[in-house]
């Protein structure tokens, strides 16, 4: 009986095609979302999530200028230099150090040129940044001394200038010199911040100091702490140091910060699952919202129906049977708004996270809910007007215009 | 020899609203119909003759009286179990067809047997069936858009007739058609109640339609005021000139 129930209320709802779809639409809409919200949601924790694994564990990068994000402060911060980077590598809480030099480059190789960033950096660089050589090695220690035309490169650089042809080997010239790619680094992807973090050239710093640069600056250093030294100890003497070796006295401003770019990183991991979860209670509310829809459509449909509940009463229905198929009705366009909302929902998804360059991330558990809640908004909304349905008087039913 | 009875109404009333605007559409009414029975029942609006249809069919639930239907008193039945009475032993056919819109001859006629719980293929031969018995062979696919009055009220004929019921129950069946559909609707009831041997009750105010069923009843003001056979038919040509001549 229940199946010819349910063949009941496909009929009925495939007398009314057009009400039917527009009266799915809101649980559609509300379904599809939920699930985009979550989904993209989720992709973007992932990705963040990554970019704070690829940065290594336990690294602070110390940087010349005032703290924070916002500008530095108006006199240009005086920058490091390699004798910095050697003492701090005494510091007993230290594992490696990296100190680094960025200057931007023309790069041409073959018919190919382009503008990026080169950065100088010693053999440690690619143990504090979590790198890995994919092709060819890293720098030796002969390198890292000598300032020898070597280089290696990211996997954006490859696609670049190389197309499908093993860079290992090749020459490459940047600004006034020519050097050889002797590795290629293992595409990380998208960073914390959505830049390209395979976007790089690597050579050994002293190369750019004294080649590209002239200069014995280094602008940044990387610092990877021992793995029981926490970061806030870590900070506290590297700062020590630094300010003695920079002679800034107490009271003085510092000219230099330290940042925890984890720390940040699960900072940004919090805010975004924040976000996730407002913006995924509103698409709820729609849900909601569409589930009201439901409920007011189905009345509509029982009083526009009246004849017909008093023609099946009639011929013998129980009220147990009319209330039924009125609950089947709205259960089936719910349940169907539901399986075109997944749908849709997940393709939206799967959308973003190719225009937002993250994890397209399907979660099976918020599928399996939002299929549910949808079938339970049929139920609840639908059991009002099926039980108006049930309760009506079969004479007036019949009677009614 | 005589059938056994039927429909027992005995002493009924039905009395709606209470105290000063109490209105007595039954009033101490007794009927007995019995098996294999054709009886219109007749009278002005208000009279009571379609509360004691309602009540008949086992829609309605007397205020007071007895009911027995076959012999089992069934006045006290609650609403489900009326309903079973009605799917098991009666049909219906209205005034204004009421067929479901947009639902084919076929499945309206199937419906009852959907809920006598008939298995789908029996159901579809049944219904075929019936359909063929109304003559209306070809036309199972069209709905009721496509069909005429007089159609729409075999496919509703077929569909009262379909679960094989004890009595059918007509409400001014030719109320919505013209003469010529009339008597060939009534022909049909007629062959049903003869051939067949279904007890049928009827409600009209038309005396050439009464003319067909073999017992008339008069109802006024809550109460059977006549209650008497029909003496002989009279002659269709002149039963439809004189429902033509009136405009009928």
């Amino acid at each position: 009986m229940i199946w010819e129930t349910v063949r009941l209320a496909l009929l009925a709802l495939r007398r009314n095609k057009l009400r039917s779809a527009l009266t799915m639409l809101g649980i559609v809409i509300g379904v599809a979302a939920v699930i985009a919200m979550v989904t993209v949601g989720q992709g973007s924790s992932r990705s963040v999530t990554a970019s704070v694994e690829s940065l290594g564990t336990n690294v602070l990068s110390l940087r010349p200028g005032t703290r924070g994000f916002g500008p530095s402060g108006s006199q240009p911060a005086r920058p490091f230099n390699l004798r910095d980077a050697e003492a701090l590598a005494d510091l007993s809480v230290i594992a490696r150090v990296s100190p680094s030099l960025s200057s931007g480059q023309t790069v041409v190789a073959g018919g190919e040129n382009l503008s990026t960033s080169i950065t100088g950096a010693t053999s440690g660089y690619l143990e504090v940044g979590g790198w890995t050589v994919l092709r060819g090695r890293g720098f030796n220690s002969a390198e890292d001394r000598s300032g020898a035309a070597v280089c290696i490169i990211g996997d954006s650089i490859r696609q670049s200038l190389f197309r499908t042809t093993d860079p290992v080997g090749q020459r490459i010239r940047v600004g006034a010199i020519t050097c050889e790619v002797i590795g290629l680094l293992q595409a990380k992807g998208a960073g914390t911040f959505g830049q390209d973090q395979d976007d790089v050239i690597l050579m050994p710093i002293r190369t750019v100091q004294r080649r590209l640069v002239g200069s014995d600056d280094v602008n940044s250093i990387s610092l990877a702490l021992l793995p029981d030294v926490s970061a806030t100890r870590g900070a506290r003497e590297i700062e020590a140091l630094m300010l003695d070796r920079r002679r800034i006295t107490a009271g003085e401003e510092n000219d230099f910060n330290i940042m925890d770019r984890a720390q940040i990183a699960q900072v940004l991991t919090g805010i975004n699952s924040v976000l996730t979860g407002m913006l995924s209670s509103v698409a709820a509310v729609s849900l909601l919202v569409g589930g009201i829809g439901i409920m007011n459509i189905m009345l509509v449909s029982v009083t526009e129906r009246t004849r017909e509940i008093g023609i099946r009463l009639a011929i013998g229905a129980e009220s147990r049977q009319v209330l039924t198929q009125f609950l089947v009705e709205a259960v089936v366009l719910s349940l169907v708004g539901g399986i075109i909302g997944v749908i849709v929902g997940l393709a939206l998804a799967f959308g973003a996270s190719i225009f937002m360059a993250i994890p397209f991330a399907p979660q099976v558990y918020v599928v399996i809910l939002a299929f549910g809640f949808s079938a339970l908004i049929g139920v609840i909304f639908g059991y009002f007007p099926a039980r108006k349905a049930a309760r009506l008087d079969p004479i007036d039913a019949l009677r009614h215009e | 020899m005589i059938a056994p009875p039927l429909i027992e109404l005995a002493d009924v009333s039905r009395i709606y609203g209470m105290g000063e605007t109490e209105v007595r559409a039954l009033d101490h009414a007794d009927l007995t119909i019995r098996r294999g029975e054709f009886v219109a029942i007749m009278g002005p609006s208000g009279s009571g003759k379609s509360t004691a249809m309602n009540m008949i069919g086992l829609l309605d639930r007397p205020s007071s009286g007895r009911y027995l239907f076959n012999g089992v008193e069934v006045q006290d039945l609650d609403r489900d179990s009326r309903a079973l009475l009605r799917r098991h032993f009666l049909g219906f056919v209205f005034q204004g067809f009421n067929l479901l819109p947009r639902t084919s001859a076929l499945e309206n006629v199937e419906l009852p047997l959907i809920y006598k719980g008939v298995a789908r293929a029996e159901r579809i031969a049944r219904a075929r069936a019936a359909l063929h018995k109304v003559g209306l062979d070809g036309r199972e696919d069209h709905d009721s858009s496509q069909l005429s009055g007089g159609q729409q009220q075999r496919v509703a004929i077929a569909r009262a007739l379909v679960g094989e019921p004890m009595v059918i129950l007509a409400d001014e069946p030719t109320g919505n058609l013209d003469s010529h559909r009339s008597h060939e609707i009534m022909k049909l009831l007629q062959e049903l109640n003869r051939t067949d041997g279904i007890t049928i009750v009827m409600v009209t105010h038309e005396d050439e339609i009464a003319a067909y069923a073999g017992r008339l009843v008069n109802f006024a003001d809550g109460k059977i005021t006549r209650d008497e056979p029909v003496p002989e038919r009279p002659p269709e040509r002149s039963a439809e000139r004189t429902l033509q001549g009136t405009g009928a």
